[in-house]
């Protein structure tokens, strides 16, 4: 068979112009009132008409995670989120979570853990971890690798954001061991990842 | 991405008038397939019906004692609601095996039905692709084709159809309710999603302008005797190569009623009627499975050799109806590994 290119044609796009329309997007609890257009994404109303870059782009697939932002507390891709349809509802990043002054707990934790190296992907990983923890559904470190498996590091941090998050879960006791549950006071847990 | 326009629909036959009423629209759902598709530059709507508006993400009882899961609920509310929690496990434990949580919070039931093929080739604009592109040839017939299909399959394509969540439907006999610009009707599963033949471009036997307003369960649901088996080249958030949904009614070790399905073998859920019979009023056996398991791949055509090559399948495929069933009868799903995806807290 030979090998045939196909370029697809430009004209298959349409020319006409669509104005931008006026959306307003309720952010960690504050109204924006934005010019967007229909195809700008959460992702992209967020990072380029709010200033809100803790959420970070990745692939901009939905496969990486980066980009994962918390909707009526359920945790999304933002980027494969069309803004305009996302009127009405409560939408939560990472600077919605916890301050400078006062970090949240996943967000304590991740520190604590050194569950990062270049922190590209933690701000979606803590947004999904917080996902995680409000549907309440998981126990074990399997269910949380499972159940955060949306979420990739290039680092490979992944045993640290693992024991990060089993901290917050069970909020200061740490599951070492496949379904085996030790209790670590997080005192400890902090000890030893500081030295 | 092309530039689009955008209404937000409030009610199924407005959606359906605002989408006949614009040429080159689409529906919009959860937008999790869709959108990444219009990144790709592979899906050009000039027009959005958004349907999040639309009161259809009910999941609630039928009169006849079966489900009613409503077009716009969400992937992650279907698999974690107590009735299908409670009476058809086998679809939580399907859908719970699927995409991401993140991907499952947005999806939709009936985007689920409606999602593209992951061939490599459909998604290259560089290569051809008679499900892109009619006529100009498929690029997986004689390239690398790990992920696409071996039953089924015509020379115009051997793409396979995604979902995990429609090859449970498949086994659970669901029926799809659709409407469209000339009222509404009902579509069985099996009928739903189509085979390839001349026209791959087409996935479903959808007419222009039909939506998806639900599916309906039956009221059979074997919550007794089920399993999902998925095999796949990593544990978590990746495409079946091969997949087994399976359904039992059990007497004893008798199998009274038999249906399951594949998923990752072809261009739609697999399900062979033939097949299910060999196991009705049969006695549960290794044996029987494998006759079954070869029954179901007879006519298989793999494309090719390796592990870039695709004629793994028809053994896999072969070997992971065996344990399914065996799983299912025996409710031994411990070894599955998707099992404690379902797990209540």
């Amino acid at each position: 068979m030979s090998l045939q290119f196909i370029q697809e044609p430009l004209d298959k796009a349409t020319p006409h112009v669509v104005p931008a329309q006026a959306v307003t997007l309720n952010v960690n609890g504050e109204d924006h009132t934005i010019q967007i257009a229909p195809w700008t994404s959460l992702l992209d109303a967020l990072r380029e008409y709010m200033d809100l870059t803790g959420t970070k782009k990745g692939c901009d697939h939905g496969q990486c995670g980066a980009c994962t932002v918390l909707v009526d507390g359920k945790r999304i891709n933002s980027c494969l989120a069309l803004a305009t349809v996302y009127q009405g509802k409560k939408i939560q990043t990472i600077e919605g979570l916890g301050t400078e002054e006062n970090l949240s707990p996943l967000q304590q934790a991740f520190v604590d853990h050194d569950a990062f190296q270049c922190g590209y992907c933690t701000p979606g990983q803590i947004c999904s971890a917080q996902g995680l923890i409000n549907e309440g559904r998981c126990k074990t470190e399997d269910e949380v690798r499972e159940h955060m498996s949306g979420n990739l590091c290039r680092c490979g941090a992944y045993t640290n954001i693992l024991s990060a998050v089993m901290e917050v879960l069970h909020d200061g006791d740490v599951v070492v061991d496949n379904g085996v549950l030790i209790t670590v006071p997080v005192a400890s847990t902090k000890a030893s990842s500081v030295e | 991405m092309n530039s689009f326009t955008l209404t937000q629909a409030t009610a199924a036959d407005e959606a359906v008038r605002d989408l006949t009423s614009h040429d080159g629209a689409a529906y919009l759902g959860g937008g999790t397939n869709l959108v990444d598709l219009m990144k790709y530059n592979l899906e050009r709507p000039t027009h959005l019906t958004s349907l999040g508006l639309l009161p259809l993400t009910d999941i609630s009882s039928l009169p006849d004692g079966g489900l009613r899961l409503g077009a716009l609920a969400t992937n992650a509310d279907t698999a974690w609601h107590p009735e299908v929690e409670k009476r058809y496990p086998l679809l939580s434990q399907t859908i719970l095996a699927g995409a991401t949580p993140q991907l499952r919070n947005v999806a939709t039931n009936g985007g689920n039905l409606n999602q593209r093929t992951r061939c490599y080739y459909f998604y290259d604009l560089a290569t051809p692709c008679n499900k892109r592109e009619p006529g100009t040839g498929c690029s997986a017939l004689t390239g690398p084709n790990r992920v696409c299909g071996v039953l089924g399959t015509s020379e115009s394509c051997i793409a396979t159809q995604p979902s995990d969540m429609c090859v449970a439907l498949a086994a659970l006999e669901a029926v799809v309710r659709v409407q469209g610009p000339d009222g509404e009707r009902t579509i069985k599963f099996d009928d739903y999603h189509r085979l390839p033949g001349d026209h791959p471009e087409k996935d479903n036997t959808l007419k222009p302008g039909e939506l998806v307003t639900a599916i309906d369960l039956p009221e059979e649901g074997y919550a007794d005797h089920f399993t999902y088996l998925k095999l796949r080249d990593r544990s978590s958030y990746a495409f079946a190569l091969v997949s087994v949904a399976v359904g039992l009614k059990m007497n004893g070790n008798t199998i009274e009623k038999a249906r399951f399905a594949l998923g990752g073998v072809a261009h739609k859920p697999w399900r062979d009627q033939e097949a299910e019979k060999m196991l009705e009023g049969q006695t549960a056996s290794p044996d029987l499975f494998r006759q079954v398991a070869a029954k179901v791949f007879a006519e298989a055509k793999g494309y090719g050799e390796g592990s870039l090559h695709n004629s793994f399948k028809i053994e896999l495929g072969k070997r992971a109806i065996v344990r399914a069933l065996k799983q299912a009868t025996e409710m031994s799903q411990v070894v599955n590994p998707n099992v404690f995806l379902n797990s209540n807290p």
